[in-house]
């Protein structure tokens, strides 16, 4: 498939956004063969648990094995091709035993048992054959906790696919007095009635928030002014949904990165680091744990969230991410998980908790409206009323340094100009 | 039961299979354990829920209400059947002041879970959020608003669990269908009502816990109001 004719650098072609062969396209050519997020190893804490994972097309299970490495197996028994695991999650002790015909495996995905041995005796299939174990992800690596497979052989490494986009973990990892985090064991999972696109272009996009979000920052800004008044002071998660309904202005001037392979950060703007007793304790601990210089490095870093095309967008500074799993051109399921930073004090804990509560749960006062655009995107983008989508603000504007495209302005379209350079290229190799 | 047992290796395996517990309870004392096959392989419905009990297995019994005079039992019933038709008819006002001034709205993401505040949740409101929910969805530009959309609630189950000191725990069944542009959704589950009495001795809501039955299952969009 020829996608050159669709992305042109200012705009691209609606039926990327429609179409089903491209769509299968994506999936081979992306998903199927590029790093994909399958998890964090704390959601596999002891031997034998198991986390279902969707890559691309297919089902996968990351499974923790017995010398306590993080493996990833396609979920399928190899004889008659049934799931070994049907629930999301769980325990399968030392083994995976095939609810059909009882063929079991290690946990590394190797044959254990064979029902009748006998009846394979002079047959290909005798346990000897590679064919009798479970099939393994082709690469599997992490990166600070951080699981992710590449049913790809060949490739760019881990390292080389996260490139710039890593300090996600380590803005994350580097907040925690003992340099790691540990997953809440909850997963908000919201259909998006959408192209997975529509997500990732809107993590970056600057100037949607002060339209789409204006009832929800209007409503929290009245109630945090009044409580100033009253009190004083307002915790901090009413800022988390005030500050949507900030002005063009205070957008614009907030700045984007865009890097190769389409990842990219939306700097920081909600001023996440206020002096009450509770962040200054947390802080006495990470300069004790790092001393001052590495302390003010970490806390310093200049990041709202950080997008890892073309699946993961990481909000590090208050440890939630969400990961995207297409189901079809029009339809994607996003994985929401949040994480504890290790030996932080609770109270660092709940402050972000609210984040997740408020914006990031099933029941969010943001992505609400969010979803409605993105529902009413996809059906305006499946008409004739127009074959081309705009990204032309600021077009020309962005300055280049080393294949890395900062804006001048927050709210130039060069993250989607970006995205769809690596689109392109994902495609067209 | 001997869930030790190795799942046999070679030979006539009929009989081993046979022997072998297949254990869907969780027994006495097993968590943490690790589980056999058997367990691994019984379809789940909890796929978010911690591992705090097998798939298969029952609940804790429901306590039978409580026998308490009919006039209390039809006050609450009164109060529940009116918050159903306060959010029907979109009154989010009136819906608001039928909690106590500390009251909470709280919709848990699994059964186990038992704190309000430090919970991941889908709803965790006091009376100040509920107000922020209440402007969100009245401003004229609350875009997802905008599509036609109508509510339809159903309680039932009414039973006073216990009465102490002035406080009454009451559970109840609820189902809840939204119509939304073209669509409909359905939503089903319990309310736990934990209700005091105000300075004019009428009933309010000191906090409301709503197990949302399917809750666990991917959202098809998201709530944008109280359930």
């Amino acid at each position: 498939m020829n996608v050159q004719p669709l992305v042109e650098p200012d705009r691209v072609h609606k039926t990327v956004y429609t179409d089903p062969a491209i769509f299968d396209s994506e999936m081979e050519k992306i998903w199927e063969k590029t790093w994909v997020y399958c998890g964090h190893e704390s959601q596999v804490p002891a031997p034998g648990d198991y986390y279902a994972v969707k890559i691309g097309r297919q089902p996968m299970i990351m499974v923790r094995h017995a010398n306590g490495e993080v493996g990833v197996l396609y979920n399928r028994c190899p004889h008659r091709g049934v799931q070994l695991v049907g629930n999301l999650k769980g325990n399968t002790g030392n083994t995976f035993v095939c609810s059909y015909h009882a063929w079991s495996f290690h946990l590394d995905g190797s044959v254990r048992a064979i029902p009748l041995a006998k009846g394979y005796e002079g047959t290909r299939m005798t346990r000897e054959n590679p064919d009798c174990n479970v099939k393994r992800a082709a690469r599997v690596d992490s990166y600070r906790g951080f699981v992710f497979a590449s049913l790809a052989a060949a490739g760019p490494s881990l390292g080389e696919f996260l490139g710039e986009a890593r300090i996600a973990f380590d803005d994350m990892c580097d907040r925690s007095p003992a340099s790691e985090v540990e997953v809440v064991p909850i997963c908000h999972r919201v259909i998006q009635h959408s192209n997975w696109k529509f997500f990732m272009e809107n993590q970056l996009d600057a100037l949607h928030p002060s339209v789409t979000h204006q009832s929800t920052g209007i409503a929290a800004g009245r109630v945090e002014k009044r409580l100033k008044a009253e009190r004083g002071s307002a915790p901090l998660y009413y800022h988390y949904l005030s500050t949507f309904a900030s002005s063009f202005e205070m957008w614009d001037s907030v700045q984007t990165i865009n890097f190769p392979r389409g990842h990219g950060i939306l700097k920081a703007y909600m001023g996440l680091r206020p002096q009450d007793p509770d962040t200054l304790e947390y802080e006495a601990l990470l300069k004790q744990a790092y001393g001052e210089q590495k302390k003010e490095e970490f806390l310093s870093r200049s990041i709202h969230h950080v997008l890892v095309y073309p699946y993961l967008s990481v909000q590090s500074p208050l440890q939630q991410l969400r990961c995207l799993r297409p189901l079809s051109p029009d339809k994607t399921l996003s994985e929401i998980w949040h994480f504890r930073l290790k030996g932080a004090p609770e109270a660092i804990y709940r402050r972000s908790l609210w984040y997740y509560n408020l914006v990031n749960s099933p029941a969010t006062m943001i992505n609400a409206d969010d979803l409605e655009n993105w529902t009413k995107g996809q059906w305006g983008l499946s008409s004739n009323g127009g074959d081309w989508v705009s990204f032309h603000r600021y077009a020309g504007d962005d300055r280049v340094e080393n294949g890395v495209t900062y804006s001048n302005h927050g709210t130039s379209e060069a993250v989607m100009r970006n995205q769809f350079r690596a689109w392109s290229e994902y495609l067209s190799a | 039961m001997s869930k030790q047992k190795a799942i046999p290796t070679a030979g006539p395996d009929f009989e081993h299979l046979l022997a072998q517990d297949v254990v869907i309870e969780a027994a006495p004392g097993a968590e943490g354990a690790a589980r056999t096959g058997a367990q691994a392989i019984e379809p789940g419905h909890s796929p978010v829920a911690p591992l705090s009990r097998a798939a298969g297995a029952a609940r804790a019994l429901p306590k039978p209400g409580l026998m308490v005079d009919a006039a209390l039992q039809r006050e609450v019933e009164q109060l529940l059947f009116l918050q159903a038709e306060l959010l029907d008819g979109k009154h989010w006002q009136a819906f608001i002041d039928l909690f106590a001034d500390d009251g909470v709205y709280w919709m848990p993401v699994t059964p186990e879970q038992t704190e309000w505040e430090g919970s991941p949740s889908i709803f965790a409101e006091d009376k100040l959020m509920m107000e922020i929910r209440k402007g969100r969805v009245s401003h004229p530009n609350a875009w997802s608003q905008a599509p036609m959309w109508e509510t339809n609630h159903v309680v039932s189950h009414v039973a006073i669990e216990s009465m102490s000191g002035g406080t009454i725990n009451v559970r109840a069944r609820f189902h809840m269908m939204e119509l939304r542009r073209d669509d409909v959704r359905h939503f089903g589950g319990s309310y736990r009502h934990t209700l005091v009495r105000d300075a004019t001795g009428a009933l309010c809501i000191k906090l409301q816990r709503v197990d949302l039955f399917n809750g666990q299952a991917p959202f098809d969009y998201v709530l944008q109001i109280w359930v």
